[in-house]
């Protein structure tokens, strides 16, 4: 005796694992008007903005000196964080992904803290450190040494917030690897630093790229922070988004939203150099994917 | 009979003695070192500098100040918000998600792509173009106000501006999840009978629950600190649309710093306890989903 059983054709089966046509178009409608009227609408209000009173308008918003102050400070301030909160995002992944150590979840915990702390807190912990009330105020007055109301306080703040974005990009990618390549390049004679350039770096190129774009473009917009320990003091301590501030408070919202479109050309291009890198990313992973069965 | 040694040996020592004698790679001090030094001097001291700070204050000094009432009516704001914010997401993320990874349609790459706008696009401009689109003339704030709703100046636009930021973190932690789905759970669900529904409400929601709670808290934790997106569309009026992080910074500018230390390390302690909430949350979430 024999059961028959009648398996459901290819089309009920797949009817039965997805929704009906009229569900569909309702949720996908749903979606767009939300991810339209939340992101894409005020994203187009800003170049409509900055462009409503001309080009010539636009550009000019540029020419000022106050502008390319605070153009030339963002760019500063990123040239001194990225870099260093690079070097100790390879340094923090390397020591976490390729070692064993007790405490290792609580110190990619406290790398994270940044992540949780309020933009005005992270400026407010500088200003009791260093400003004229805090722990070093006296003997920073003293020596004549400005960091609040400063270069110098504007960049620390750049560096807390965005401290953790390379560390966190490269922990888990360097964790996938393991340590073989790098024992089997130890072992063939190579220095730490030869590996290190050779081996680990190459392997995590990508996540390390990535990692340094999203860092860079939070150093450039950052606001919060810096906010709390610039001063405002035009063309001296105002960066982009501060001048933005200004501009805006100050109803000349041409020139205000002129800057802002810069800050949104950035925002952009992270988006769609994430968008491609993913993609990248999956087609090396297929691939290899691929080789390793065949 | 011979006793295993190793046996007696606690799992974690085992594994430290195995694993740091063997590893041949250089450089491990010198990593570790320099994360240890440089996390300390960014991150750790000045934290600690904040709680010190806060010490030297009296007991009254800081319940004064944490405890009066426009400060109150700052923690209403900015928690209440927050949390409506962090919902709207939750819901409304798990449908971005859901259209993103089930269905084809035009256009579909670009909307992926453009999720990420709130974490790229820099605080200060979401700010002005909120305010902008939602102000009584602007682009969306025209038809509202025929309606009679009021956005920008009111905490209506607190909730938006924080809704904004918060946005792709419920998408972007539960995206992955549905791709790696197996679709022969949903097969089987439909196979004994279950309705789109039902499958969708006793195989695909639990399934995704702990991305939702984690990517829920995750925003919830983003929107009680956030300060520039929200000041320009809030209209600031005490009492009424004024955040807490906001308050620091008023302070700050009257050199109250006893009062800004107080409230700064207040706040502190909030983020700290909902991290914790957050990381109990994740275990317990996958835990129960663990076990299903």
């Amino acid at each position: 005796m024999s059961a028959t059983i009648t398996l459901p054709s290819g089309r009920r089966l797949a009817a039965a694992t997805t929704e009906a046509p009229l569900v569909r178009g309702l949720l996908i409608a749903i979606v767009i008007l939300f991810l339209g009227l939340f992101l894409l609408v005020p994203l187009a209000a800003v170049f409509y903005e900055a462009l409503r009173k001309g080009v010539e308008v636009y550009f000019a918003s540029f020419a000022n000196a106050d502008a390319r102050a605070a153009i030339k400070l963002t760019l500063i301030a990123a040239a001194i964080s990225v870099p260093l909160n690079l070097v100790f995002g390879i340094a923090a992944a390397y020591a976490i992904a390729k070692f064993e150590f007790p405490g290792k979840s609580f110190l990619i915990s406290l790398i994270d803290l940044p992540f949780s702390v309020s933009p005005v807190i992270a400026g407010l912990i500088y200003v009791l450190m260093f400003g004229l009330q805090g722990w070093f105020g006296p003997w920073l007055q003293e020596h004549d040494i400005r960091i609040i109301f400063a270069v110098p306080g504007i960049v620390l703040a750049t560096i807390f917030v965005t401290f953790p974005f390379v560390a966190r990009e490269l922990i888990p990618l360097m964790q996938e690897q393991g340590t073989e390549e790098e024992e089997a390049a130890v072992l063939l004679g190579a220095n730490g630093w030869r590996m290190l350039w050779r081996v680990t770096l190459p392997n995590v190129k990508w996540g390390l790229l990535y990692g340094v774009i999203l860092c860079n473009a939070r150093a450039m917009g950052e606001f919060g922070a810096v906010s709390v320990v610039s001063g405002h003091i035009r063309g001296l301590t105002n960066t982009i988004p501060l001048q933005v501030e200004i501009l805006y408070n100050e109803y000349s919202f041409a020139a205000s939203f002129a800057l802002a479109s810069l800050l949104s050309l950035l925002a952009l291009v992270t988006v769609v150099a994430k968008a491609l890198l993913e993609w990248k990313i999956r087609r090396d992973q297929e691939a290899a994917l691929r080789e390793s069965t065949q | 009979m011979r006793r295993n040694i190793a046996a007696d040996v606690p799992e974690y020592l085992m594994k430290s003695i195995l694993l740091t004698r063997h590893s041949v790679l250089p450089g491990f001090g010198m990593a570790m070192g320099f994360t240890m030094v440089y996390l300390s001097l960014i991150v750790l001291i000045p934290l600690a500098g904040l709680f010190l700070k806060t010490a030297v204050l009296s007991w009254e000094q800081i319940w004064a100040t944490i405890s009066s009432p426009r400060v109150l009516a700052s923690y209403r704001l900015t928690f209440g918000a927050s949390l409506i914010g962090a919902l709207i997401n939750a819901v409304l993320g798990v449908a971005v998600a859901w259209v993103l990874v089930r269905y084809t349609f035009p256009g579909k790459r670009i909307l992926d792509a453009l999720v990420d706008l709130p974490f790229a696009l820099p605080t200060a401009v979401a700010g002005i173009t909120l305010a902008t689109v939602y102000s009584e003339n602007g682009w969306l704030g025209r038809y509202l106000a025929e309606l009679g709703i009021k956005v920008a100046y009111t905490p209506l636009g607190v909730v938006v501006a924080l809704t904004f930021i918060g946005l792709p973190f419920v998408v972007r932690t539960v995206q992955p999840v549905l791709d790696d789905l197996d679709p022969e759970l949903e097969e089987a669900a439909a196979c004994l009978g279950a309705g789109r529904l039902r499958t969708f409400y006793h195989v695909l929601l639990p399934a995704m629950f702990p991305a939702i709670v984690t990517g829920f808290a995750l925003a919830l934790a983003r929107a009680i600190g956030e300060y520039g997106s929200v000041i320009f569309i809030a209209g600031n009026i005490p009492m009424v649309s004024e955040i807490t992080p906001l308050l620091i910074i008023t302070k700050l500018e009257q050199y109250d710093y006893p009062g800004a230390t107080a409230l700064g390390a207040t706040m502190l302690v909030v983020s700290f306890v909902l991290l914790l909430i957050i990381n109990a949350l994740q275990r317990w979430a996958w835990l129960r989903t663990g076990r299903r």
